[in-house]
């Protein structure tokens, strides 16, 4: 089977949180393996927290942005690798 | 009188509030974070201080900086609108401390009032009917399990010192509970800088009924009638209107009379909000006092005749209480619908952006309380609360044609609103029957179930 490259992008702008609290680990590091519609961050907008999942089942290969930085809509956030 | 007052807040509100001390002849110290320095409250200020960065928890939610910003300008007296530090009794007492004026009920009322679990106890001795509940905060996610057994699911997880509707999370068994209470803690924790949090039972089908209640320093206490705020989306308000159209004048007596002795109960200082459930069988429940102004107030001042942020200045500057409800002016019908950035066709995603093409509404009965403008940019660090429409004539169906007619002419792009819902709600055969509860919006939203992506 092929491995495969897939991006998670941020559906919006927002703050960008690799944990559910400061005082909590990461929900994933590089090299971790996930499953489909795991979370992998969150996303806060306008004072709403949205879930980043991911899109399929795979190895976390990249995370882009620091925890806490603002995202623009369509910043590239995770890379996983399927297959 | 004051001399001087600083607006701790932004936005809408904050903009309120200054156009009150400019109709008063007060001068005014407007704050801004970085993020704001071309927000609209900014104007109408006498003054203008930057009290730090975008982030909430380290310019509006700033206790030093404020306090600060408040001796630098010579302020006599601060009016923190709602939210932020509105119902922190840290912050009242910190003024208290500096010698400037807390425009709000005192540190003590903060304390009962934010600490929902005592609040309810003191209620229940008092004879309130309240509703069953965790016994005290719940830290852990293993307690909150423990609670959820023993009252059952739905359970409603809450933010201890919020409000608003924010931090709160229904959790319909173990599994969401599991998964969504660390999400509701970091939720509290942003908005209102306290990640403390309580479970309730979850009641169904309830109307949601207020009653504005003011108070001065020497225990004269009257309530300006009720707020009907039923029509809510995850107990986030979007409609209130008053009076409620389902309120007999009997029920209106009882409940108000409970409102006061709520708000006696706790010895009661200023504005504030004592929030009541009302089942179909007209069984009411106390849930909760909200210490501070509200977003929905305009309703009540047009009913009432009675403009709240000046009471609340006056109350705050000694002044007395010598009018009770029946003495009032009351007046017609007011419905209220608030507008955010969220896009209802996409389950109510913030829609953060530019407004390119502002053009609002106006004429006989409409009230807008905004703080929009061509142009201007929606920072992704506050609530999505752009615009309180506001309209009022002499009955509901009258107040409906009016809130129809300048929601039409209302035009916010390219940021999505939720104008083209209202517009629905407006037209919908119920809604103009007063006959809803607060899953009433449930017909209107598609699939509740994955806000995520």
């Amino acid at each position: 089977m092929t491995t495969k490259q897939v991006e998670v992008r941020a559906p919006m702008s927002g703050i960008f949180y690799r944990k559910p609290a400061p005082d909590q680990p990461a929900y994933v590091e590089i090299g971790d393996t996930v499953k489909k519609k795991q979370v992998l961050g969150l996303l806060e907008t306008m004072k709403v927290f949205q879930k980043i999942k991911s899109p399929a089942n795979g190895k976390v290969i990249e995370i882009l942005p620091e925890s806490e930085t603002p995202l623009k809509d369509d910043d590239l956030v995770f890379v996983i690798e399927t297959g | 009188m004051m001399k001087k007052i600083l607006v701790a807040n932004r936005g809408e509100i904050a903009l309120r509030v200054i156009r009150a001390c400019n109709e008063l002849d007060i001068k005014s110290v407007a704050v801004y974070s970085e993020a704001d320095e071309k927000s609209l409250h900014l104007k109408p200020a006498d003054e203008q201080i930057c009290i730090g960065p975008a982030i909430s928890a380290k310019s509006y939610l700033n206790i030093d900086s404020i306090i600060a910003a408040a001796k630098s300008s010579g302020a006599d007296a601060i009016h923190p609108g709602y939210g932020y530090l509105a119902e922190k009794e840290e912050f009242a007492k910190a003024c208290e401390e500096n010698g400037i004026i807390f425009i709000g009920p005192k540190p003590e009322n903060l304390k009962l009032a934010g600490d929902k679990i005592t609040a309810k106890n003191i209620m229940e001795e008092a004879g309130v009917p309240v509703i069953p509940s965790s016994p005290g905060p719940v830290g852990t996610l293993e307690e909150a399990l423990t609670v959820c057994e023993k009252i059952g699911y739905p359970a409603m997880v809450k933010a201890s010192g919020g409000g608003g509707g924010r931090g709160i999370r229904i959790c319909q068994n173990e599994e969401t509970l599991r998964e969504d209470f660390l999400i509701a803690k970091a939720e509290a924790g942003a908005s209102f800088g306290n990640d403390e949090l309580y479970i309730e039972k979850f009641i169904l089908k309830p109307r949601h009924i207020e009653f504005q209640v003011l108070a001065d320093g020497s225990g004269n206490i009257s309530h300006l009638g009720e707020r009907e705020c039923t029509i809510q989306r995850r107990y986030q308000k979007l409609i209130e209107e008053s009076p409620s159209p389902v309120l007999t004048a009997n029920l209106r007596k009882a409940m108000g009379e409970a409102a006061i002795q709520a708000a006696r109960a706790v010895k009661y200082f200023n504005a504030g909000t004592v929030e009541f459930l009302l089942d179909s069988d007209d069984n009411f429940y106390f849930m909760e006092i909200n210490a501070r102004i509200q977003v929905e107030h305009p309703v009540t001042e047009l009913t009432s005749g009675i403009d709240l942020v000046k009471e609340q200045i006056r109350l705050s500057s000694g002044g007395k209480l010598e009018y009770s409800f029946n003495d009032l002016p009351k007046r017609g019908w007011a419905i209220e619908c608030r507008i955010n950035a969220e896009d209802p066709e996409r389950n109510f995603l913030p829609s953060p952006g530019v407004i390119e093409t502002y053009l609002p509404p106006g004429g006989f009965g409409v009230r807008l309380d905004t703080h929009l403008y061509q142009g201007y940019e929606l920072p992704i660090y506050y609530d999505s609360l752009i615009a309180k429409l506001v309209s009022f004539d002499l009955n509901r169906l009258g107040a409906i044609a009016i809130m129809k007619r300048a929601l039409r002419e209302f035009i916010i792009a390219p940021v999505k609103t939720t104008i083209p819902l209202y517009l629905q709600i407006m037209d919908d055969p119920s809604f103009r029957k007063g006959d809803f509860d607060t899953g009433f919006i449930n017909r209107f939203v598609p699939g509740e179930d994955d806000e995520d992506f």
